[in-house]
C-alpha cells in the first residue's frame, strides 16, 4: 500500500481526483461520499482504513443500531445497574461492595477460517474487554453451534475450537464453568464460537474509557503491531463467506495467552494505584477503534505518533498499522506525572510499553507518520457517528407454512416399546448427550473458586471466601425456536437462562447476548433480528434484568442459506452463600421429585421432533415470564431454606432428558408415574417453558408443597429418586448402565 | 531409500510467541546481536522407492493438507541426497 509521496493530509486536500480503493476495504459508494462530505476533502489512505474498518458492520453496528436502543429504552428500574449498555462491558452490584461485570462476544467468522486461533482469540478479546473495567477475570463460558455432528468439517472445527477455547484460557488460569454445545446443519459452513467472560471488582475501582485533561499521554502496552489481521473487521466479518473470493480471507491472528497474562495482572496493578484515566483494549479495528474511541469518548483531541509504534514487521505500511488487529494490545490514557510509574509496571511484567501520543485541548484526532500529518478527524464521525441504516424487513412469506406444520401432529409412539427406543434415542442424539469430551477438555476447576461448572444448569464461581458469596452464570439459546418464532425464541432463551441461574439458587441480576443472525441485507433476516431484539428486550423489561451489553453478529450465512436466528443470551445471577447452591445431580435414595410448573403438548422445535423425525415446525413453546419469575422465586427461596437437595430446569428434550441427566451425575435411579391428566408421551417429552424438576427430602415435602401452593406454582409429585434404572411406570425401565452408555459415547465416537 | 525434508514456517505476518520467548532469552543468556527470532518445525521423511516427481507430488499434497496448516504457515519439500540420509541414519 505504500506510496509515495506520502498520503498527508495537504496531499490529499492538493489532490482530489485520486481514486481510493474504497469498495474493496469494504465501503459503500454512499458511505465514501459521506466521509468526503464530513471532511470536507477525499480521506487519506489512513484515514480511510479508519473509517472503512470503524463503519464496518462489525464496529458501527450500522444495521443493528436503531433496534438495539430498545435495550436501553425498555430498560427495566435495576439497583443493581452500576454501568449500563455502551461501555466495554456492564458492571452490575452482587453486594458486599463487589461489583461483576460480564459479556459475550462471537468470534464466529475467524473460528471458521482457523478454528483453534479463532477461537482462542476469541477469549483473549472478551478476557481485555473485562479487564478494560479494571475487573479481575475469573471465569469464562462459551456457547458453541456446529454443523451436524456427523459432517466431516465437524471433525475439522470442533476439535480446533474446543482446543484453542481450552489451550489459551487454561494458559491464563481463568476456568471455564459454562456454555452449550449445539449441532445443527444450519451451522455448517458458519459455527457459531460465541465467548463470555466474568470479572469481579470492587466498587471503588470501576473505571470508564475515556481520554480527558489535555497534556495526558497516550501509552500503547502489550504484544508489538504485526501485520496479522489486517482489514480483518471490515472485510472477514462484513462479507458472506465465498468461495471465488478466497482474496477476502486475509491470516488470522495468532494469540499468545502468557501475553495476555502479563497484561492482565499489568493493567490491574496499574488500576490499583490509579494511574489510568482512560484505558481501552485493541480488538477488532486495532488501533484506529482504540483511538477515535478514547478520544472521542474523552474531549475529542489527540495527537498521536504512528512511528512509535512498537512493530514486529518494520515493513508495515501507516494503514496496516491502523488497521492490524495484532492480539494482547492495550491502550492507556495516563496523566504525564504517572508516565514513568506505568512504564515501571510495564517493565516489571515484561510488557513493552511506548508512549504514542497525547490528549490535546482541540477536538481532532490527529496522527502523523514520518513527519506528515496523515489523518485530522473529528473521532466522533469515525467511532460514533458512523452510518446508520434502517434495513428494511418482512416477515418471509415462508414462515406461515413452517408454523403450520405442525410437530404436534407427527406421528407419536403407539406403544411402551417403542416411547423406549425414542427416549434411548433422544438421550443419545448429540445435542442431548453427554458433552463431558468437550468440557473435560476445559479446567474448570483453576483459582479454586469454582462451585458449579458443566453439565450443571449453570455455572458459579465463589467470590469471597469468608463470606461465601458468589455469581452464577448461564447462556441459553435455541436457533430452532427462534427460526419458529424469533420473537417467542429470544424469550425462550432469556427465560431458559434465567431458569438456569435460578436452579442453581442464585438470583437472577442481569443480562448480556450474543445476537447471532444471517445477512441484514436479506429482509427476511432483518425480520429475524428485529423480532429477536423485540422480544429480548420486552422479556427483559418484564423479568427486570437489564441488558448490559454484548455483540452481534451479522452475516453468518453460506451464500443465500442463512443460519437458524441464534440469540445467545447470558445470565448473571447472584447468591449470598455458594454452600447453599443446588446441584443437578440426584443426592439421596427416597428423596421425592416434584414437577414445578405446567406441562402442555408442546412439541415445535422440539428434540424429539428433531431426533425422531427429523423436523421443524409448528410453534415453539409459549412462554410465561410472570411464571418463569415465579419459578425462580421458589427455587431460589427452596435452595436458601434448604428445602431441595437437587434441581434441574427443563428445556430441551424435556422431563426424561432432565432426570436422566440428574441420574447419571448422581448415580441413583428414579421411579416416575405419569401424572393424572397427561399422557406418558408428553410428560416425558413435551418442552413447555417455565418448569423445573427438584428433589425434596421427605422431611421438607410439607414445607415445601405449603410454599408452592401458598404461592400458586402448580406443583405436581412425580416420582421418587430409587435404584438404579430410570423407570417409568406402566411403561418402561431403562439402568443406568444403559442409559450410560447411549448418553456418554455418541460424543467420543465421532469426533474423538 | 532417500529422505525428504519438509520445513514449516508460520507465516512472516503471523505472530511466533514461541520465536518471541527465544529471542527475548537471548540477551537475557549473554547472547547479544540477534534481532529477531522465527521457530518452524522439521519433518525428515523416509521415502520408500525412487523421489520422483509423483512422489513429490504426493509429498506435497500430503505436507499441505496434513503437515502444514496452510491458514497460518507456509511449508517447502527438498530432497536430501542418499549419502546425507545414509551418513545420518548411521
Amino acid at each position: 500500500m505504500s506510496r509515495t509521496p506520502l498520503d498527508t493530509v495537504e496531499h490529499a486536500a492538493a489532490t482530489p481526483d485520486v481514486e481510493l480503493p474504497w469498495a474493496e476495504l469494504g465501503l459503500k459508494k454512499d458511505e465514501y461520499e459521506r466521509i468526503v462530505e464530513i471532511l470536507g476533502r477525499r480521506p487519506t489512505g489512513a484515514e480511510l482504513a479508519m473509517y472503512s474498518v470503524m463503519w464496518s458492520e462489525h464496529c458501527s453496528y450500522k444495521s443493528s443500531k436503531i433496534h438495539l436502543r430498545q435495550f436501553g429504552e425498555k430498560a427495566p428500574e435495576n439497583d443493581a445497574l452500576l454501568v449500563g449498555i455502551g461501555e466495554n462491558a456492564g458492571v452490575v452490584d452482587v453486594g458486599q461492595g463487589y461489583a461483576v461485570t460480564f459479556k459475550v462476544e462471537s468470534h464466529n467468522h475467524p473460528s471458521y477460517v482457523e478454528p483453534y486461533q479463532g477461537a482462542a482469540t476469541g477469549v483473549g478479546g472478551i478476557v481485555r474487554d473485562i479487564i478494560a473495567m479494571g475487573a479481575r477475570p475469573v471465569a469464562v463460558v462459551d456457547p458453541l453451534r456446529f454443523g451436524a455432528a456427523d459432517h466431516p468439517d465437524t471433525k475439522r472445527v470442533l476439535p480446533g475450537v474446543v482446543a484453542g477455547i481450552g489451550g489459551y484460557g487454561n494458559c491464563l488460569g481463568l476456568p471455564n464453568i459454562g456454555g452449550e454445545v449445539v449441532f445443527d446443519a444450519c451451522y455448517q459452513g458458519n459455527p457459531l464460537v460465541n465467548a463470555g467472560c466474568v470479572g469481579v471488582m470492587r466498587h471503588e475501582d470501576i473505571h470508564l474509557a475515556k481520554a480527558s485533561g489535555a497534556g495526558n499521554k497516550v501509552i500503547l502496552y502489550g504484544a508489538r503491531t504485526g501485520g496479522d489481521g489486517i482489514g480483518g473487521a471490515s472485510i472477514l466479518a462484513s462479507e458472506t463467506f465465498d468461495d471465488a473470493k478466497p482474496s477476502k480471507r486475509p491470516a488470522v491472528q495468532v494469540g499468545d495467552p502468557f501475553q495476555e497474562k502479563l497484561l492482565i495482572e499489568c493493567t490491574l496493578e496499574a488500576f490499583a494505584e490509579k494511574l489510568v484515566v482512560g484505558i481501552q483494549d485493541l480488538g477488532a479495528a486495532g488501533l484506529s477503534c482504540a483511538t477515535s474511541e478514547l478520544a472521542s469518548n474523552g474531549s475529542g483531541g489527540m495527537r498521536v505518533t504512528l512511528d512509535d509504534v512498537p512493530l514486529r514487521d518494520s515493513t508495515l505500511s501507516p494503514e496496516e498499522i491502523l488497521m492490524s488487529e495484532s492480539q494482547e494490545r492495550m491502550c492507556a490514557v495516563v496523566e504525564p506525572e504517572k508516565v514513568d510509574r506505568f512504564l515501571e509496571i510495564c517493565a516489571k511484567w515484561d510488557v513493552i510499553a511506548t508512549v504514542i501520543g497525547e490528549v490535546t485541548d482541540g477536538d481532532r484526532l490527529e496522527i502523523f507518520w514520518h513527519g506528515g500529518k496523515i489523518v485530522e478527524v473529528d473521532p466522533r464521525t469515525v467511532a460514533h457517528e458512523g452510518p446508520v441504516y434502517e434495513r428494511p424487513y418482512a416477515r418471509p412469506e415462508w414462515q406461515d407454512a413452517l408454523q403450520a406444520d405442525d410437530a404436534n401432529k407427527l406421528p407419536r409412539p403407539e406403544t411402551a416399546e417403542e416411547l423406549k427406543a425414542q427416549v434411548l434415542k433422544l438421550v443419545a442424539s448429540p445435542n442431548q448427550a453427554s458433552k463431558k469430551w468437550i468440557t473435560q477438555q476445559y479446567d474448570h476447576f483453576v483459582q479454586g473458586n469454582t462451585v458449579l461448572a458443566m453439565p450443571e444448569d449453570s455455572g458459579m464461581i465463589r467470590i469471597d471466601e469468608k463470606t461465601g458469596l458468589g455469581v452464577a452464570l448461564a447462556t441459553d439459546g435455541n436457533g430452532r425456536y427462534a427460526k419458529l418464532d424469533p420473537y417467542t425464541g429470544a424469550q425462550l432463551a432469556l427465560a431458559e437462562a434465567y431458569r438456569n441461574v435460578a436452579t442453581t439458587g442464585a438470583k437472577p441480576l442481569a443480562v448480556s447476548d450474543c445476537l447471532n443472525f444471517g445477512s441484514p441485507e436479506d429482509p427476511a433476516v432483518m425480520w429475524q433480528f428485529v423480532e429477536a431484539v423485540r422480544g429480548l428486550a420486552d422479556g427483559c423489561q418484564q423479568l427486570g434484568t437489564p441488558v448490559t451489553g454484548g455483540n452481534v453478529s451479522l452475516y453468518n450465512q453460506t451464500g443465500e442459506a442463512a443460519i437458524h436466528p441464534t440469540p445467545v443470551v447470558a445470565v448473571l445471577g447472584v447468591i449470598d452463600d455458594v454452600a447453599r447452591r443446588t446441584p443437578v445431580a440426584f443426592q439421596e435414595e427416597g428423596q421425592l421429585l416434584y414437577l414445578l410448573g405446567d406441562t402442555r403438548e408442546e412439541f415445535g422445535g422440539s428434540a424429539w421432533s428433531q431426533v425422531v423425525h427429523d423436523h421443524l415446525g409448528g410453534l415453539p413453546p409459549k412462554v410465561d415470564l410472570e411464571r418463569e419469575r415465579l419459578l425462580a422465586e421458589i427455587l431460589i427461596s427452596a435452595s436458601r431454606d434448604g428445602m431441595i437437595d437437587s434441581a434441574h430446569d427443563l428445556s430441551d428434550g424435556g422431563l426424561i432428558q432432565a432426570v436422566v441427566e440428574s441420574a447419571l451425575l448422581g448415580g441413583k435411579g428414579a421411579r416416575l408415574v405419569v401424572p393424572d391428566g397427561l399422557d406418558a408421551f408428553t410428560f416425558l417429552l413435551s418442552e413447555s417453558a417455565g418448569r423445573a424438576i427438584v428433589a425434596v427430602p421427605r422431611s421438607e415435602e410439607v414445607r415445601f408443597n405449603d410454599m408452592c401452593g401458598a404461592r400458586g406454582l402448580p406443583v405436581t409429585r412425580v416420582g421418587v429418586v430409587d435404584g438404579d434404572t430410570v423407570e417409568v411406570q406402566g411403561e418402561f425401565e431403562l439402568t443406568l448402565a444403559e442409559l450410560r452408555e447411549a448418553h456418554e459415547a455418541t460424543i467420543p465416537a465421532l469426533l474423538a | 531409500m532417500a529422505r525428504v525434508v519438509v520445513d514449516v514456517m508460520l507465516k512472516p505476518e503471523i505472530l511466533d510467541p514461541q520465536g518471541q520467548a527465544v529471542q527475548r532469552a537471548l540477551p537475557r543468556l549473554g547472547f547479544d546481536g540477534i534481532s529477531d527470532v522465527r521457530q518452524g518445525k522439521r519433518f525428515e521423511l523416509e521415502v520408500d522407492g525412487p523421489v520422483d516427481e509423483a512422489a513429490l507430488a504426493r509429498i506435497h499434497d500430503l505436507a499441505e493438507s496434513f503437515l502444514a496448516n496452510t491458514v497460518i504457515e507456509d511449508f517447502s519439500v527438498k530432497v536430501e541426497s542418499d549419502d546425507v540420509a545414509a551418513g545420518a541414519a548411521k
